[in-house]
């Protein structure tokens, strides 16, 4: 029988069925971080229990840590007090931590793939909604809450029900200056914040297999902007080689047996998707979000939305959201004021990332009304970027490169947009109050932002290119 | 163990916003915390206080507003998307509410409120807006048993769905922790080498 890359996998993990109910779903891999996890901990410590299956369980901290002297104690005390947790927690259950100061410390979903801890065909979970940035390996990978952390610890199981299958294809060449992060913000323009609740996607097409991994884990990053359980794309060629010769990738005969396994890892093609969607990468522009979800985005060079233009989905709420965001119906974007501009998060803060914003800002000096954080997604790519000479190219355009972890993507730490300012951030949320209180976020790729950042206005990346 | 859930009537707290994340329910700000404990004094803290400022109560905001009680919230569509944080179903529930009404559910947020004793229950738009018309002084109705709820001044009513064994563990106040522990020869058979090389997993 025709299997999507979803079902193959899935059902090579269901340990039990529950009659009407969910299944007990076998996890493979399970990351935790200092802010959903210490209450799991205790959950576990208050029934005397200790973690089932340590080895396959990766501590980091990432959300809750500064981004400046990170050889320093941490100063404000509740943070302090969360990551400490978190090792005491980790040292009591035999889990591996890469804790601040560890050369693999980083955002958890930066980590997991560089070490090659993420591969094909597995389960993945971490108590984070940007969990589903794993599947860009083609494997079944999630957010979940604290309760289903402590699930996970206590039995390396969960209980869950089978999810709906949506395939969103993406055929045709992209155009000069338009890069994944505007393919998946176009996708969310088209079918919104809640368009895919209740779904596992599967992202397919040819404009989806030319991506590198790094462009292709932004896309499923933001999955969960859309509502979907996950987001996955089939491992292929590129796959395989990103994964080859990292830290915990397999060798020799593992190697081999993996790959071909890997290699049954695709939706049959008669295979059938509840849902479909097909789009044209030709179609797709730069695009830049106005409002105060990630579903409300619009191609750089378009105008904000009237009540008559904007979708459906987003009708009721638009008023609201633009009198927070202090902008208004039918003016262009592009030319407005941006106050900071943050390069970083789950989503867009990768190598390539920073190359593609080193390169366009080289000999280049950001605007004087603009600060700029660079905020690495992990100790390696960090390391990377000092070795290739991009700390120098940021530095003398002004830029701040700073220490990683998730930083103004969510203003845990002492990262934040202040009142009313306008941020270009390459993060995932531009919810209200995400980046700080009352902060104003536009979402946009790191091109995009790299252009705000040196005219100090949301700018066409175009306009360079050509 | 949870409390248990049977039939619930209350009145209600309107929130007819669509769209609300988690963000908004509980800013990061305050995911600073190792316990489950006192998260309901933050909850929707952005929308509640101007400034950041408890001695700045925004009044138009509901649950500002003393004449709106009950421990039901009723809120539009696409209700808890968003970050996965439970620590939103922890504020929820912290103050005061154990049953939230939309017509809409994010994924994660629907299962976090389900493991903390919290009941979704999706209605109609059509229902949703009923209920946002009607006055403070209304009652709702909820029948975990019957899967209904009913407008208690008109008689309306409509059912909702829900997973057998979701509300099997919400009637008797299970946790899904217990029944997977209990489940632990199993997973373990799973595991064994042969199974697994037999699936070739990770």
């Amino acid at each position: 029988m025709s299997k999507t890359l979803f079902e193959k996998i899935w059902d090579k993990h269901v340990v039990s069925a529950i009659k009407d109910g969910p299944s007990v779903f076998y996890i493979d891999r399970h990351f935790i971080h200092e802010v959903t996890s210490p209450q799991a901990f205790n959950g576990l410590n208050k029934r005397g229990i200790k973690v089932f299956r340590p080895q396959q369980t990766i501590a980091t901290a990432d959300h809750n840590v500064p981004t400046l002297n990170q050889h320093l104690p941490i100063q404000e005390e509740q943070s302090r007090m969360q990551v400490e947790a978190l090792i005491k927690n980790c040292t009591a259950h035999g889990v591996e931590l890469y804790g601040l100061g560890h050369p693999y410390q980083g955002i958890v979903h930066v980590i997991g793939p560089e070490l090659g801890i993420t591969q094909p065909g597995m389960t993945i979970v971490c108590g984070d909604s940007h969990t589903s940035t794993h599947g860009a390996f083609g494997s079944i990978a999630f957010g979940i809450g604290t309760s289903e952390v402590e699930m996970v610890l206590s039995t390396q199981c969960l209980l869950q029900t089978k999810p709906k299958l949506m395939r969103i294809t993406v055929d045709g060449i992209l155009k000069k200056g338009v890069v994944s992060k505007d393919i998946v913000l176009y996708i969310l323009s088209k079918i919104s914040a809640s368009g895919a609740t209740g779904y596992a996607v599967e992202f397919a097409g040819a404009a989806i297999r030319s991506l590198s991994m790094e462009a292709r884990m932004t896309i499923c990053n933001m999955s969960i902007e859309m509502g979907a359980r996950c987001g996955m794309i089939a491992p292929d060629e590129t796959t395989y080689a990103y994964i080859k010769g990292r830290k915990f990738a397999p060798e020799g005969v593992e190697w081999d047996k993996k790959l071909t396994y890997w290699k049954t890892l695709f939706s049959d093609v008669d295979a059938v998707f509840d849902k479909e969607y097909h789009f044209d990468a030709a179609d797709i522009s730069p695009m830049i979000t106005f409002g105060t979800n990630p579903g409300m985005g619009i191609p750089i060079t378009g105008t904000i939305p009237t009540k008559d233009t904007v979708t459906e989905t987003d009708r009721n709420g638009l008023e609201q959201s633009l009198r927070y965001m202090g902008l208004e119906s039918g003016n262009p974007i592009l030319g407005q004021k941006i106050d900071y501009v943050f390069i970083g998060s789950c989503t867009n803060s990768r190598i390539e990332d920073l190359r593609m914003v080193a390169n366009f800002v080289k000999g280049k000096r950001k605007a004087s009304n603009v600060e700029v954080w660079v905020v690495p997604g992990s100790k390696q790519v960090e390391q990377q970027a000092i070795q290739e000479g991009i700390d120098k190219i940021f530095e003398e355009a002004g830029f701040i490169l700073r220490q990683p972890g998730c930083s103004a993507c969510l203003g845990m730490n002492e990262d934040k947009i202040p009142q009313g300012k306008y941020c270009i951030s390459t993060s995932n949320r531009n919810f209200e109050g995400r980046q700080g209180v009352g902060a104003r976020t536009l979402l946009a790729s790191p091109l995009s932002a790299a252009a705000a950042a040196v005219t100090g206005v949301v700018s066409d990346i175009r306009e360079w290119l050509n | 163990m949870a409390k248990k859930l049977d039939i619930i009537q209350s009145h209600f707290v309107p929130l007819p916003v669509e769209n609300i994340d988690t963000d908004q329910i509980i800013p990061a700000r305050f995911l600073k915390a190792t316990t489950k404990e006192g998260f309901g004094k933050n909850l929707f803290r952005d929308w509640r206080y101007r400034n950041n400022d408890e001695a700045q109560p925004i009044k138009d905001f509901v649950l500002n507003n003393p004449l709106y009680t009950g421990s039901i919230l009723v809120a539009g569509k696409n209700f808890g998307c968003g970050s996965s944080r439970e620590h939103a179903a922890w504020a929820i529930a912290d103050y005061g509410f154990n049953v939230v009404v939309s017509s809409f559910f994010a994924d994660i947020f629907k299962n976090n409120a389900l493991n903390n004793g919290i009941l979704p229950v999706t209605v109609s738009e059509r229902f949703l807006q009923q209920i946002f018309e009607l006055s403070n002084e209304a009652l709702l109705r909820i029948n975990l048993f019957d899967q209904t709820i009913m407008i208690g001044s008109t008689g309306a009513s409509e059912s909702f769905d829900i997973n057998p064994y979701k509300k099997t563990c919400l009637m008797n106040g299970y946790d899904d922790i217990d029944y997977l522990l209990s489940m632990k020869d199993k997973i373990q058979q799973y595991e064994m080498p042969i199974t697994k090389s037999l699936n070739q997993l990770g």
